[in-house]
């Protein structure tokens, strides 16, 4: 990093030297895995500098508008609606959770058998390593999952910050009344804490900034279903990635940007890779930064990912919410309907996932599908039997991956990858 | 034309260099600490024209001399049906992975499953437990079959290698034949390889290969398990190898 941010994290209490451990890691791996690769956009600048400044630059925007009075509401998941953090004016932050960081911490809370992510979470908070989540004036949990949810408690015991949306199992008439209700009590909640009031107007203007960043995020994924492939999966999953902390306005005109330079690269038929090269679809756990570990290994063995079904992906930003309506509750209502469209595994049923890999897999030409879990994940891990059946009656090619942020596996996962990559290229010739 | 492949895995480096469709040559290393030094060694006394890497430690000697590489999981498939042209399933149960490939009937693979990432039913864990018992590992599936492997009265319920060893360790201690002890040890490998493999789906014909093939408890049980006779190679333990070689004849470096 450019700059000298020490007194910053220190105010904010991080553990000065465990951070600056993490930081060191962090700017290598990104140089491994992302710097090295060949034929990279130009416009993938701005994301690197904001990789580089992502503890330091940006927290300092947060900090002035903190001081500025504006909240910062931190989220874990992609159904907290970002419309109404907007609409009082606060800035909306993906919390830190992709990393193996402070897991000894964590486990004094947490048993092992825990997920990754959820650990990164705890472990975040607990080793004092992210800026975020000690920025934060609100932290929002969410009933997704078991271990989610039960983990969102003893955070509240640690931060005193946390608040639970209650989201249902299922998709039915009832469940979605209680969801309603979930919203609007959210944005009531929001009112309380910012003494502003949501209008009509500061919902029109929320949305349209969020919407528009949906769209610059719709645009990429549409640019990757070209082959050859004018961007890479890993930093099409940075953007992704990044798509949750930074500044909406500036992310969507930066992804713009970077779009706009794609589609010259599709005209000219120029990629990242050669044309024909392997197409992998991943679907499955989200993979929160700094977790590149799965497109890691696939775009090292001689494939490209060309979409992600997933929380971090296309799960965020497929669904618009453009509707223009005459009162404040129709509009939190139509807003809690659009969130009602992301197909995460924590429902059931949730066949309608099903049909979104598919589409994915058609609109993107895939050649195959990785199913990718975090261990202890079970929504996921269960419902990668339904995956696999449901395309192509599993004739089409899928491979299982269930993993962790750990390297230990490494060896075993790249021989994996590497033989369903060849059977992949198999299935060209025959 | 000569043709070399070259299997590296975590316990042992097999070679073998087929002169035309001909076995010519084979070998067999320990891996040990400088795997990379073992592989040019080889590779000095057999000079082949075209030699194709495969197996855990791929990458180390591709990274190293150029050298081109396939997964052992292709490689085992060409193997495989190589030796036997009717094989649909492949069992390969080596030093530190298990694996389960299906074939089409071109042979060319559909689907796989490993194990997990531990070593649990792998060839390292009979290796450890045969230590255990006192057993050379090249007699510890004999050892069984001469105990008569169905009358077998304990069970062994762990499958993590530090685990089981304590299983056994308290069984020696209860009294039990080590014999005994050695076919409770042969099941529980073979349930679990069993499960794996009805995972991917079990058609014949089925080929059992890796190390362990030559294993003949292990073979009978398995073959048990799956309703049918497993085929296994004369020297399983350089299918892969053979299978690699068979890669570099397709596509020269």
């Amino acid at each position: 990093m450019s700059n000298d941010y020490t007194d910053m994290w220190s105010s904010l209490g991080l553990n000065l030297q465990a951070h600056q451990g993490l930081l060191g890691v962090l700017s290598d791996a990104y140089e491994n895995i992302y710097l090295s690769q060949q034929n990279r956009p130009e416009g993938m600048e701005y994301f690197d500098f904001v990789i580089s400044e992502v503890h330091g630059q940006r927290i300092v925007e947060i900090v002035n508008k903190k001081i500025e009075g504006k909240p910062i509401i931190g989220t874990f998941c992609v159904y907290v609606p970002e419309e109404l953090i907007l609409a009082v004016d606060g800035v909306a932050v993906g919390l830190c959770a992709g990393a193996d960081v402070g897991t000894d911490e964590a486990e004094k809370y947490l048993p092992r058998t825990t997920c990754a992510l959820i650990k990164a979470f705890m472990g975040f908070k607990l080793a004092g390593l992210c800026p975020y989540v000690e920025s934060c004036d609100l932290i929002v949990g969410e009933t997704t999952c078991d271990g989610k949810k039960k983990a969102y408690e003893i955070l509240n015991e640690v931060t005193g910050k946390v608040y639970v949306m209650e989201l249902p199992s299922m998709k039915n008439a009832e469940s979605k009344v209680l969801w309603k209700k979930e919203v609007h009590k959210f944005a009531r909640k929001l009112s309380e804490i910012t003494g502003i009031e949501i209008t009509l107007e500061r919902l029109k203007e929320a949305s349209s900034i969020v919407n528009a960043k949906r769209k610059a995020l719709q645009r990429l994924s549409a640019l990757r279903s070209h082959d050859p492939a004018p961007i890479s999966g890993l930093d099409a999953l940075l953007i992704n990635q990044v798509s949750f902390y930074d500044d909406p306005a500036r992310f969507t005109s930066q992804v713009n940007g970077l779009c706009d330079e794609l589609e010259e690269r599709t005209k000219a038929g120029t990629g990242i890779a050669p044309k024909g090269t392997p197409r992998v679809l991943i679907s499955g756990s989200p993979m929160a930064i700094p977790n590149w570990k799965l497109h890691a290994v696939v775009e090292g063995s001689g494939a490209v990912v060309v979409g992600e079904e997933s929380c971090v992906g296309e799960r965020n930003f497929s669904t618009l919410f453009d509707r223009n309506l005459s009162s404040v509750d129709e509009t939190v209502d139509a807003i809690a309907d659009r969130y009602m469209t992301i197909n995460c595994a924590c429902f059931t049923p949730n066949n309608e996932r099903l049909g979104d890999i598919k589409n994915m897999i058609e609109k993107l030409h895939a050649h195959g599908l990785i199913h990718y879990t975090l261990q202890f994940c079970t929504p996921y891990m269960v419902e990668a039997y339904r995956v696999r059946q449901a395309i192509n009656g599993g004739r089409f090619p899928f491979l299982g991956i269930e993993t962790d942020y750990s390297m230990e596996d490494m060896g075993q996962l790249k021989t994996r990858i590497e033989a369903f990559i060849e059977m992949i290229k198999e299935g060209f010739r025959s | 034309m000569r043709i070399g492949g070259i299997d590296i895995g975590s316990r042992y480096i097999k070679h073998v260099v087929l002169d035309g469709s001909q076995l010519a040559e084979t070998y067999k290393v320990e891996t040990g600490y400088d795997p990379l030094a073992q592989c040019q060694e080889l590779i000095d006394a057999t000079r082949p024209d075209a030699l194709v890497a495969t197996g855990y430690g791929r990458h180390l000697i591709a990274n190293g001399g150029g050298i081109p590489t396939v997964t052992e999981i292709k490689a085992a498939a060409r193997g495989a049906r190589a030796l036997f042209p009717t094989c649909r399933t492949i069992i390969d149960i080596g030093g530190q992975d298990t694996k389960v490939i299906h074939v089409n009937n071109e042979g060319s693979v559909m689907t796989f499953e490993m194990n997990d990432r531990c070593a649990a039913g792998t060839g390292k864990f009979l290796e450890m437990m045969a230590r255990a018992l006192g057993f050379e590992i090249d007699n510890f599936g004999a050892s069984c079959e001469n105990n008569g492997y169905q009358q077998a009265p304990v069970t062994i319920n762990n499958l993590c290698a530090v685990f089981a060893e304590s299983e056994v360790i308290s069984l020696i201690s209860k009294g039990i034949r080590r014999e005994a002890i050695a076919v409770a040890l042969h099941r529980s490998i073979a349930s679990r390889v069993a499960s794996l493999a009805k995972r991917v789906g079990v058609r014949q014909d089925v080929v059992f290969t890796g190390g362990c093939a030559r294993n003949p408890s292990l073979k009978a049980m398995l073959g048990e398990r799956l309703g049918q006779d497993l085929l296994v190679a004369p020297n399983p333990d350089i299918l892969t190898a053979w299978g690699a070689a068979l890669c570099a004849e397709q596509s020269p470096p």
